[in-house]
């Protein structure tokens, strides 16, 4: 998540969710995301909400975190009940960071059977962690297994060191089929995590990293263009021009690179950034986020979404401790959608999935749909079946897609 | 400490042996209004602690809004030798832009305070008005202000005013409004100097016009000088260069407050309220005269006020058309100069196509319309009125260059102007680059003292309403200044340029340009045009043109990735605002053919900066 908070509405203390969430509640998977606000390192570009060892102390320290996390789910648990809503199993948890495995994996184990004994798993229940290939071992991997874990993401990033060095990521390139081995041995499927476009990264080192990538036989990728956000340490360099601009162009190639790579390689995309071998090694939490599912965001400055309302929470991780220590939901803001707004995410985030967006629904959108036809961003075929999916070209463009179908 | 006036002289009642009528020339920050301030304090017209409180602050306001500063007619007393004296201050503005009102202004007064800046000299603005005030025979009052400033050079620069309107360098009084040193002398000057105004109390009415301001509350606001006869309350008069007539509501002095009086005779400063609500029933350089007795003639110098140049003003947001025509009407009720019709753009929707006396009227407009009516504005570039003669005889009076005929043009006349630069010396090689870049003629040169020279220059009045007298400024460092007045037309090669995005012409950046320049600003404004329009899905081709034929070419290449990769660990709300931005910014895009072309580019495309030009050599 990023650094800055949105604006919005306040949130209530009890965490109470407004009637409008319990409509068309049986449509809506469930789902948990966990933040884990630590990491060893920042890294270069990284604007999320984390934090390294020695930035924090007292109640927000990583030892006390695990405890923090299972109180905002018991938390969770009494908000969605007293709001009305029926009792539901998860269908997908993610951890996500920071960096989770930078918490002992017994700890992790910990969040999750909090979680699982507050809500219980769906049969077949999707269970992720993002890890950094340095801070696995093949035991913190099993522990995991066992735990109940399905699935492991690594941030993987590139496989080529100089552009490592330029994100400040501190793994050994090496160490990555090491972890991957690890991960399939204790059972769990594997995505790869990799950016472009960093700062210096030639085609050929892109190349090198997707191949690289595809060589360890992962069962999803993510490919993330590299965003300078404001003040991250890329960002100063950029401004002080240590490193060279974005170049939106170079972004281009590299994704058409990626996707014919990785497409050659027998996966297919889902949504513009992921590539899967098959439906079934599709990120579904992630998919989550896309088809406006409902999920709890457990942790500082996690984000929820429940039913049309939005909330995020505090930000720093002794804030968060404590409003829970105070038995007060921990979220700084929130926003209620109205059906306008309601549909305006709906479009921005279905049209960016493979399984694209019914036509019928865009409303005055639709005049815009034999233009799109025409100027080669969306499938003609899926078109004309009703169904709105954007081509190659399309996916590049897919916030003009967006900005041409969305009601004036 | 001079006396203050203990009693004051009684408006309508007079004589005129005991009037002074006066202006302060002076270039806009060499500290007229401090002075003038200071002027009104120690005549006890406003009192000492309320100066700040009740003056100061509304002629900030007034100054902030530009153009109604130049209503200001105030009476005060001061006494010398025993005898009470009328003290009518009256304001001229100060830029050349306003000539013809500060002529008027000047008609007003019998005498002039030359007011410069005692560590800056004489400007070219105050050179002018100086003449103005010279041909009108005013008597000279020359002034030094901020001599408290450490930087300041009396010795030279009252050597230079000596110089320049005869006398000895002793003569020139020092003053500082700041500190209020040399207030007093320069009171008791004015008395003794000043000759009294001279006129027939037993003739027919007759008061010229100087100003006339409209007042929301009052309606317009008449200030009048009385030059024979007498006006009062509750008579008609009649304006005699309309023949409208009115009803006196209310006659007074302004000090500074508005104070009603039994009338104004010979020689008196004041104001009438007749309860109109338009200026131009009430046009500055009008003769008022009374209706039952009305004069024979009017007064000499009457002339209707002529636009010199010409912009289209477009809302960004074309919904504000109708708070931009309803805004221009309000505004046309307080600047008899300003002239406007409606006006249609392709690229820019529907507009008003305005007049202007120059550059700095056009600034000060856009910018009250902008600031006291909330409107976003896109103003075209600045244009001249061309006479097009078509071979078939036909004459074409062109104020935009989209109504340039398409005909056979047989001959072209552009308006001329002369103008008066003044520098120091070592910018004089600058200055003659820039005025024959610029198609100029040199009339002469001549030193106003060792180190500061004026030059006269005949130029297209085209050539210098864009950007001359920015580039004028840098290129003297800031010490040039320049006056200009309309000098008659001339016969020029001139052509039409048009801009062509993907094809299509784009009136609002058509220019007129001399056949030479052509070239120049076709490939000026395509390289601009190339920067400021953003990568569309499809390449742009971007062209200017002569008729059919193509002068400079340039193309924008197309965008090939629009996506935000991310969505951060479900912060939706994040990317649905970054949407909602890039919405409202497509909504702030006008659409040329297939284009979309963002406002910006349109304001920045009609604007030029030498000093960005200069930053990319």
């Amino acid at each position: 998540m990023p650094s800055v908070l949105p604006l919005g509405d306040p949130a209530p203390a009890n965490g109470q969710l407004p009637a409008q969430v319990l409509e068309g509640v049986a449509d809506r998977a469930f789902g948990l995301y966990v933040h884990i606000p630590f990491c060893a390192v920042r890294c270069g570009y990284c604007d999320f909400n984390t934090y390294t060892a020695t930035e924090l102390g007292g109640g927000a320290s990583q030892d006390a975190y695990g405890g923090t996390a299972e109180s905002e789910i018991a938390f969770a648990a009494r908000a969605l009940t007293e709001s009305g809503l029926p009792p539901r199993r998860l269908g997908t948890v993610f951890f996500g960071g920071g960096t989770p495995t930078l918490l002992p994996a017994e700890d992790l184990a910990g969040i999750l059977a909090a979680a699982v004994q507050a809500w219980g798993l769906e049969p077949g229940a999707e269970v992720s962690t993002e890890a950094n290939p340095d801070s696995v071992t093949a035991e913190s991997l099993r522990v995991l297994k066992d735990a109940g874990f399905t699935r492991v993401s690594f941030g993987m990033q590139s496989a080529v060191p100089h552009v490592l060095k330029v994100l400040d990521r501190t793994h050994r390139p090496e160490r990555v089929p090491q972890a991957v081995q690890w991960a399939r041995e204790a059972g769990l499927a594997v995505s790869l995590d990799l950016i472009y476009g960093t700062p210096g990264e030639s085609m050929a080192d892109w190349e090198e990293s997707v191949r690289t990538a595809l060589s360890y036989e992962p069962d999803h990728i993510s490919a993330y263009a590299l965003i300078i956000e404001d003040g991250t340490k890329l960002a100063a360099q950029m401004r002080r021009g240590e490193v060279p601009p974005i170049d939106d162009d170079d972004h281009a190639a590299k994704y058409k690179l990626a996707d014919q790579l990785i497409s050659e390689a027998g996966f297919a995309w889902y949504e513009v950034s992921n590539w899967s071998r098959g439906e079934n090694q599709e990120c579904r939490h992630n998919l989550a986020y896309w088809r406006g599912d409902d999920w709890w965001g457990i942790g500082p400055g996690a984000h929820s979404h429940v039913g049309g309302v939005r909330w995020w929470n505090v930000k720093h991780p002794s804030a968060y401790a404590g409003r829970l220590a105070a038995g007060d939901s921990p979220a700084a803001g929130r926003e209620t959608l109205d059906p306008e707004t309601r549909n305006v995410e709906r479009v921005l985030l279905e049209s960016r999935l493979s399984s694209g967006i019914a036509i019928g629904t865009l409303g005055s959108g639709r005049t815009a749909i034999a233009g799109l036809i025409a100027d080669g961003l969306i499938e003609p075929a899926s078109a004309f079946a009703g169904q709105l999916v954007l081509t190659l070209r399309g996916r590049l463009l897919a916030d003009a897609v967006v900005r041409r179908i969305l009601p004036d | 400490m001079s006396p203050m006036a203990r009693t004051a002289p009684v408006p309508a009642a007079t004589d005129p042996a005991i009037i002074r009528n006066f202006c302060i020339i002076a270039h806009i920050d060499h500290g007229k209004s401090t002075l003038a301030d200071r002027m009104l304090q120690f005549t006890g017209v406003v009192q000492s602690r309320d100066m700040k409180a009740q003056y100061l602050d509304r002629m900030d306001i007034e100054r902030e809004r530009g153009i109604t500063i130049k209503s200001q007619a105030v009476r005060m007393p001061w006494e010398r030798d025993g005898v009470s004296y009328a003290l009518n201050m009256i304001d001229t503005p100060g830029h050349v832009d306003f000539t013809y009102e500060v002529s008027r202004s000047l008609a007003a007064c019998e005498g002039a305070i030359l007011l410069v800046d005692a560590a800056q000299g004489i400007e070219a603005q105050t050179l002018a008005n100086l003449y103005l005030a010279m041909e009108n025979n005013l008597t000279i009052i020359p002034v030094l202000n901020k001599i408290d400033l450490p930087a300041a050079q009396p010795d030279k620069y009252a050597a230079e005013l000596a110089s320049l309107i005869g006398g000895e360098p002793e003569d020139v009084l020092r003053v500082s409004g700041k500190t209020g040193d040399g207030v007093e002398a320069l009171l008791d000057k004015i008395v003794h100097d000043l000759p009294a105004p001279i006129g027939d109390p037993n003739a027919p009415a007759r008061a010229m016009i100087f100003d006339s301001v409209y007042d929301t509350y009052r309606g317009v606001v008449t200030y009048v000088r009385v030059v024979d006869g007498m006006l009062h309350p509750r008579e008609r008069i009649q304006m005699m260069s309309t023949r409208a007539t009115h009803e006196l509501l209310e006659i007074g002095v302004s000090s500074p407050e508005p104070t009603p009086s039994k009338g104004l005779g010979v020689g008196e400063v004041g104001y009438l309220i007749t309860g109109v609500k338009d200026v131009r029933q009430s046009k500055v350089g009008d003769t008022v005269t009374n209706l039952a007795k009305p004069a024979a003639t009017s007064l000499p110098g009457y002339a209707d006020a002529k636009p010199m140049v010409f912009s289209g003003l477009y809302p960004l947001d074309g919904a504000d058309y109708p708070v931009l025509r309803d805004a221009l009407e309000k505004l046309m009720l307080n600047d008899a100069a300003l002239v406007y019709e409606p006006e249609t753009s392709a690229a820019l929707g529907f507009g008003f196509r305005v007049g202007f006396l120059g550059l700095l009227h056009l600034e000060i407009t856009r910018e009250r319309l902008e600031r006291e009516y909330k409107l976003d504005l896109i103003s075209t570039a600045p244009n001249v009125e061309y006479e097009v003669t078509l071979e078939d005889k036909k004459i074409v009076q062109v104020t935009n260059p989209s109504e340039y005929p398409t005909g056979k043009v047989a001959e072209v006349r552009e308006p001329m102007v002369s103008a008066t630069i003044l520098a120091p010396n070592e910018f004089v090689g600058a200055i003659m680059e820039l005025c024959q870049s610029r198609r100029g003629v040199m009339g002469g040169m001549d030193y106003l003292s060792e180190d500061r020279v004026e030059i006269r220059y005949r130029l297209p009045l085209a050539e210098i309403v864009f950007d001359f007298f920015d580039i004028l400024k840098s290129r003297t460092r800031g010490y040039g200044s320049l006056d200009w007045k309309a000098d008659g037309e001339q016969v020029a090669d001139l052509v039409k340029v048009d801009i062509m995005l993907q094809g299509e012409q784009v009136d609002a950046f058509s220019a007129i340009t001399h056949r030479e320049k052509a070239y120049a600003y076709g490939v000026m404004m395509t390289g601009k045009l190339r920067e400021l329009i953003p990568r569309q899905q499809f390449e742009v081709p971007i062209q200017a043109a002569i008729g059919s034929r193509i002068i400079a070419r340039e193309s924008i290449r197309a965008i090939r990735k629009d996506v935000l990769a991310k969505c951060y660990g479900g912060d939706i709300t994040r990317k649905r605002k970054l949407l909602e931005k890039q919405k409202e910014g497509k909504k702030r895009m006008k659409m040329v053919g297939r284009v979309e072309v963002p406002q910006e580019a349109f304001i920045a495309a009609l604007t030029t900066d030498e000093s960005k030009d200069k930053a990319k050599k």
